[in-house]
């Protein structure tokens, strides 16, 4: 078992503090939820994993089997086996989706054990299949002139390509029309076991309808405020989150920045 | 001020070079003629790049003797690597100055395909020769350089595709440079007549560590109605060249003409690629990719010119500076009155590696006729940081996402190069100036 664990976690983007001492422990085998509203630091958390440059840690530790998470570079963190499937991802003109995925796969591999092409190709294919993508977006240039859906399966197709032990989704369901919200579910599932935990951030419950998850967590205010099990995210689709905040005495949920 | 240049060669010299090279006896006039005006022609005036302290006109001798080959297994490892011996059955070989190797498949020579070296050309093809060269496309007396060209021309090659032929293989031509003392005046000329359609590609690969010479490179491409040409290039020319290079086209009535450029010198260059879309409907895609390294100044001037009713002119031009070089982008988009219904479009962007690197791209449209569509788009900047941040947070090392990323952004060269041998030059080249 793995664990990536959160403490006190404090988060600024230019200046001004979007994390105000976020807890969390993930293992694996273990699937989160994160829900909230939209300006209350979800995708800041997300970002402040994967160790995106504009996002300052001012405070408050992430570690992984004890590791310091904090301490490592970008590509560091994904070899150790931190996933983040982005909102917006990049597109890079002229190097194509395959090529991309192999340089990723053999970066995790030492020099002289890359994989083999045939073995690429095959895994390739498979997943594909699993995702419903067309063949050719193996051979297009990584998420050049993608759809909206098109990005985020591929978000998926490298999830499940790279199998790391923890994935963060941020907002992978936006922007997905029903079948592909069960496509993407379907390659999300896949990957669920004893060596796979997954932190999803979402707005909506419907996700979460195709993926059960174990905890479900409030952000409000750059902290989590509330967890509870998969019926706390039923009851925020019946009710919204006014209760939430009602009890908790919070007037405004958001940590005061436009996303 | 007084733009007269004493040239190192003199009149008799440059007749007394056309004989022994065996053309026409017209060309030995014509150089002659051009000689004189060289004398008296101004430099040109590439935009943004300072040139009057270039050497264009000094080099130590007009043209050297090199051994041919009697098979391609006598070429250089590196030169060996760029043709697919099996599969090229149409390729002409020059080295340095002398016409080294040639061979050209029966079934074109059947269809009344030619393609031989320019000496030969204008004796054996003295008629099309005449017609083309340095008439219609690049003329004589553009300035000093294109003078210069045609009174010292010391090489190329002449490839003609007649009516209704249509060339499936490309054709591929080596310029190899191996001796320092040695200049290229290189004369290329392509004419494929109507209907015809044909493949050209050629590398300049040098292997001197520092040339002495010059390289003064003409191209000149001409499509009849609805034919179609397709020019690959990759110019690998050592440091130490003083590189002038010209590449025209000149297209007829809903011909197509598209180059794909990589220009990988380590030279001081002055580029200058120009189509004419002269005939209605008649279509150019010119894309270019530019390596600079080290203390290199290069200036790339692409235009496409558009007189012909419903014409289509596409500039693509990526380029990487890094280290303490520069490059200016100029790219023109000229649309003629009455080019009616005409497209205009260009995208020039310039990736700089390192802060003393310098990197200029100027996008220009010039229209005068009112019922057209124009567009460009120009950058000038440093690898995006958020595409690095996604490769690295899929586990690809800092060092190994730029290279992914700067390979991206020259790729759209690469790609259209068809030969596989010569795009695998193009990024190995690529890999090791960016390195």
């Amino acid at each position: 078992m793995a664990t990536l664990e959160i403490k006190d976690l404090h988060v600024e983007i230019e200046g001004k503090e979007i994390l105000k001492g976020v807890d969390l422990t993930i293992n694996t085998n273990e699937i989160h939820a994160i829900m909230g509203p939209n300006g209350t630091g979800k995708s800041t958390l997300a970002q402040a994993i994967m160790g995106h440059p504009k996002y300052v840690v001012t405070s408050g530790t992430i570690t992984l089997d004890g590791e310091d998470v904090l301490e490592m570079e970008v590509d560091e963190r994904a070899r150790a086996g931190i996933f983040l499937g982005m909102q917006y991802p990049s597109e890079i003109t002229g190097v194509t989706n395959a090529d991309f995925l192999r340089s990723a796969i053999n970066a995790k591999r030492e020099e002289g054990d890359e994989i083999s092409l045939m073995k690429f190709i095959r895994e390739l294919d498979s997943k594909m299949e699993i995702l419903e993508m067309d063949e050719d977006m193996a051979t297009r240039y990584l998420n050049e002139g993608f759809s909206g859906g098109e990005k985020k399966r591929n978000e998926i197709l490298q999830l499940t390509m790279l199998k790391p032990k923890f994935a963060v989704l941020d907002e992978i369901d936006s922007g997905l029309d029903i079948d592909a919200l069960k496509i993407v579910s379907k390659g999300i599932n896949e990957m669920r076991g004893e060596d796979f935990g997954c932190l999803i951030i979402t707005h909506y419950q419907r996700l979460l309808d195709y993926i059960t998850p174990d905890t479900v967590h409030v952000m409000m205010q750059g902290k989590v405020v509330k967890s509870g099990g998969a019926e706390l995210a039923h009851k925020l689709e019946e009710q919204g989150y006014d209760w939430i905040k009602e009890e908790l005495g919070i007037e405004d949920e958001t940590v005061g920045l436009e996303v | 001020m007084t733009v007269e240049t004493k040239m190192a060669l003199t009149e008799q010299d440059v007749r007394s070079y056309s004989a022994k090279m065996n053309e026409a006896d017209w060309m030995a006039d014509f150089r002659a003629d051009a000689l004189a005006k060289a004398e008296q022609l101004p430099m040109p005036k590439p935009d943004k790049t300072k040139i009057d302290k270039w050497n264009f006109t000094e080099f130590p001798v007009h043209a050297v003797e090199s051994a041919s080959y009697s098979s391609l297994d006598e070429l250089s490892e590196e030169a060996r690597a760029l043709v697919d011996k099996d599969q090229q059955n149409s390729i002409y070989i020059q080295h340095n100055n002398t016409p080294a190797y040639l061979s050209l498949s029966e079934e074109l020579k059947a269809k009344g395909v030619i393609m031989t070296d320019i000496f030969t050309a204008s004796r054996e093809h003295s008629d099309l020769v005449k017609k083309y060269f340095m008439t219609d496309g690049v003329k004589v007396d553009e300035h000093k350089l294109t003078a210069l060209h045609a009174a010292l021309m010391n090489g190329g090659v002449f490839v003609y595709v007649p009516k209704n032929v249509v060339v499936e293989e490309p054709i591929q031509v080596l310029f190899l440079h191996d001796d320092e003392q040695a200049s290229l005046f290189n004369h290329v000329l392509i004419v494929a007549e109507a209907n015809s359609s044909v493949t050209y590609v050629e590398n300049y690969l040098s292997t001197v560590e520092e040339s002495k010479g010059l390289a003064n490179i003409v191209s000149e491409v001409f499509t009849g109605d609805n034919a179609q040409i397709t020019y690959g290039a990759v110019d690998v020319l050592a440091k130490g060249f003083t590189t002038y290079v010209n590449r025209r086209g000149v297209a007829g009535r809903d011909s197509r003409i598209d180059w794909a450029l990589g220009l990988m010198n380590d030279s001081d260059t002055i580029s200058e690629s120009i189509t004419h879309l002269v005939g209605n409907g008649s279509h150019c895609d010119m894309k270019t990719v530019v390596v600079g390294r080290g203390k290199q100044r290069q200036n790339f001037t692409t235009e496409i010119v558009h007189w012909g009713m419903d014409t289509e002119g596409f500039i693509l031009k990526h380029g990487v500076v890094k280290e303490e070089s520069t490059c200016i982008f100029n790219g023109i988009g000229r649309i003629a009155k009455g080019a009616t219904r005409s497209n205009a479009v260009q995208e020039s962007r310039v990736l700089m590696l390192s802060e003393k690197a310098r990197g200029d791209a100027n996008p220009i449209l010039l229209i005068d006729e009112d019922d057209v569509t124009a567009g460009h788009a120009a950058s000038v900047g440093r690898v995006d940081p958020m595409q690095l941040f996604y490769l690295m947070s899929r586990g690809i090392s800092q060092h190994e996402a730029e290279r992914l990323v700067i390979h991206g952004f020259l790729a759209p060269v690469v790609s259209k190069l068809p030969i596989e041998g010569v795009k695998k030059q193009l990024t190995e080249v690529i890999e090791r100036k960016v390195r």
